[in-house]
């Protein structure tokens, strides 16, 4: 069943002295269950994109839909997790931040909803922490309790903006077999913004894409069947080298050194 | 150099793998630090001691100047401060002020939070309020008073006038300020969840902005009881109910420093006290608890 449908969106943007053209003619198409990531390197609007799709900024051309309903502002309907730490509210404890959006949408009762957040401190393995200050905790749990903020309400989608790209790099592996984990269990819909590679092939079922300057689709690839298990097979390395070239050998030679990790 | 020597002295390094070691085997991770160390490291005794050698330097000083009406002794102005206390004077002249200043504040801060609520509602509103900071805020409020005594004659109208001069651009400044301050991802975050209008300013921006916005109330504090007591000095408001400043002004009439002191003591002690107490505490639950502010 088709979650999310963008069709032919150009999005465009003003700086002081510029009118920046960030995507142009994008279409594509999100599943209920999937697992969709967009991919590109800096300066392809992926993340402009994904503000489009949570309502923040409108299309100059084109239709966002959810459900068959064009997107008109933000709404809890597509919960956001950022990819900076800032998003908690520093004046509530992690309980009281993962309760904030229920208490304020009143989607469910108190006692459900304080129930609710619980099971996802829980889920997320921060139970300990729970009325504890975001302040006293690493980049890691912060990003773990915007997971679980955002899951508690259960959105028709989970709209991620490179959600793990502040993260060292151990942490940030943890933190994609723990997203993949959760996934295992719920099921839930998500749509992912990433420049890297590895992460999209890991984390994705679906990978858009995307060319820089503006942003335009270049490819739709399944990567269901890829995990970490096979992480390591021939597979995956060709999957990777594929989507390597589809960035870089665009017409002329280039150095791979902008996208890595 | 070193890594060659290494290499030939052992030929090949081989790799290991090993379980760690019983982290109780290192030793006390956690050590709680002796009563001399935490007391000496306590700021209120730190704070306190730095009293202690002032009022040493000051007893010193007038014991040898010998001349109370020019410089009483510590002493002597706690003994005419406590006359003064016990007997009624001062805890009722205080009371005259502190209800003034109380007034001046409230409404202060209420047309404080109108304007920033202008402002952060439109574009417009921002130009007005930065405009009207930018003109009002230098101006000093003692400035205004007589303007204010034409306007609302001799009495309390009139200081309050000058006290919510002297609050609101602090206030209104700071709070602007602090709004802007607020981190995008922060207000995306609020209005992720659909929150707009007086709901978004009350959840989100006051809160996030609340460091500033206190600073704002401190020093729009401190503005309002510098301006009050100066402003009493200059007039005594309706002659038998004045405030703190009119007891200085009068002892000075008669000549009688250790009176002008234990005045300027009560002016400083209650400075200390709002400062030390009211706004310590609430930062102590706010900011600081919050990781906002150290």
């Amino acid at each position: 069943m088709i979650l999310l449908e963008v069709n032919g969106v150009t999005l465009q943007y003003k700086t002081p002295r510029h009118l920046v053209t960030a995507t142009y003619k994008v279409d594509f198409s999100v599943h209920q269950g999937d697992r969709y990531v967009i991919l590109g390197p800096s300066g392809c609007g992926k993340s402009t994109l994904l503000k489009a799709v949570g309502g923040f900024m409108a299309p100059v051309e084109g239709s966002i839909l959810i459900r068959g309903k064009a997107v008109a502002a933000p709404g809890p309907d597509r919960m956001m997790v950022f990819q900076e730490f800032e998003q908690l509210m520093p004046w509530k404890t992690v309980f009281e931040n993962v309760l904030f959006p229920m208490k304020v949408t009143r989607k469910f009762s108190r006692s459900d909803a304080v129930e609710r957040a619980n099971a996802a401190i829980e889920k997320v393995n921060l139970a300990e922490f729970r009325d504890i200050y975001p302040h006293m905790l690493s980049g890691g749990m912060k990003m773990r309790v915007a997971i679980a903020r955002a899951m508690a309400l259960e959105p028709d989608i989970l709209l991620m903006d490179e959600p793990f790209a502040a993260l060292d790099a151990l942490t940030r592996r943890a933190m994609q077999q723990d997203l993949l984990s959760l996934w295992d269990q719920l099921k839930f819909t998500v749509l992912f913004v990433t420049h890297s590679i590895e992460e999209a092939i890991l984390v994705g079922s679906r990978i858009l894409v995307l060319s820089p300057h503006p942003g335009r689709v270049r490819a739709e690839l399944d990567t269901a069947k890829f995990h970490f298990g096979n992480i390591d097979q021939s597979e995956f390395g060709a999957m990777s080298k594929r989507i390597h070239g589809l960035l870089f050998d665009d017409g002329q030679k280039r150095m791979p050194e902008k996208v890595s990790a | 150099m070193s890594l060659a020597q290494t290499k030939s002295r052992n030929g090949e390094r081989p790799e290991f793998e090993r379980e760690p070691a019983q982290s109780g085997a290192v030793g006390d991770i956690e050590r709680p630090l002796s009563f001399s160390e935490r007391i000496l490291n306590n700021e209120t005794f730190q704070r306190m001691m730095i009293l202690v050698v002032l009022i040493v330097i000051w007893e010193a000083y007038a014991r040898w100047l010998n001349n109370s009406l020019l410089f009483p002794s510590f002493t002597e102005t706690i003994g005419t401060f406590w006359r003064d206390l016990s007997n009624g004077i001062l805890v009722n002249r205080t009371i005259t002020s502190m209800r003034t200043l109380a007034i001046g504040y409230a409404c202060g801060l209420a047309l404080a939070a109108a304007f920033t609520t202008l402002a952060v509602a439109s574009g417009i509103g921002t130009r007005i309020l930065s405009t009207l900071t930018a003109m009002f805020n230098p101006l000093p409020a003692i400035a205004l008073l007589p303007l204010a005594l034409i306007w609302f004659g001799l009495g309390t109208p009139s200081l309050v006038f000058v006290i919510i001069h002297s609050v609101l651009w602090a206030v209104a400044l700071n709070t602007l300020i602090g709004f802007r301050g607020v981190p995008e991802t922060l207000r995306m975050s609020g209005r992720n969840v659909g929150l707009k209008g007086a709901r978004y300013v009350g959840l989100i921006l006051i809160p996030a902005a609340f460091p500033s916005i206190l600073a704002g109330l401190k020093i729009g504090w401190a503005f309002a009881w510098r301006t009050l007591v100066a402003a009493e000095l200059v007039f005594g408001v309706s002659s038998r109910s004045g405030g703190i400043g009119w007891y200085i002004f009068e002892a000075r009439n008669d000549l009688d420093t250790p009176t002008v002191f234990a005045g300027l003591l009560t002016v400083i002690l209650i400075g200390l006290l709002v400062e030390s107490v009211i706004f310590r505490t609430i930062e102590a639950r706010t900011v600081n608890l919050w990781g906002m502010q150290r």
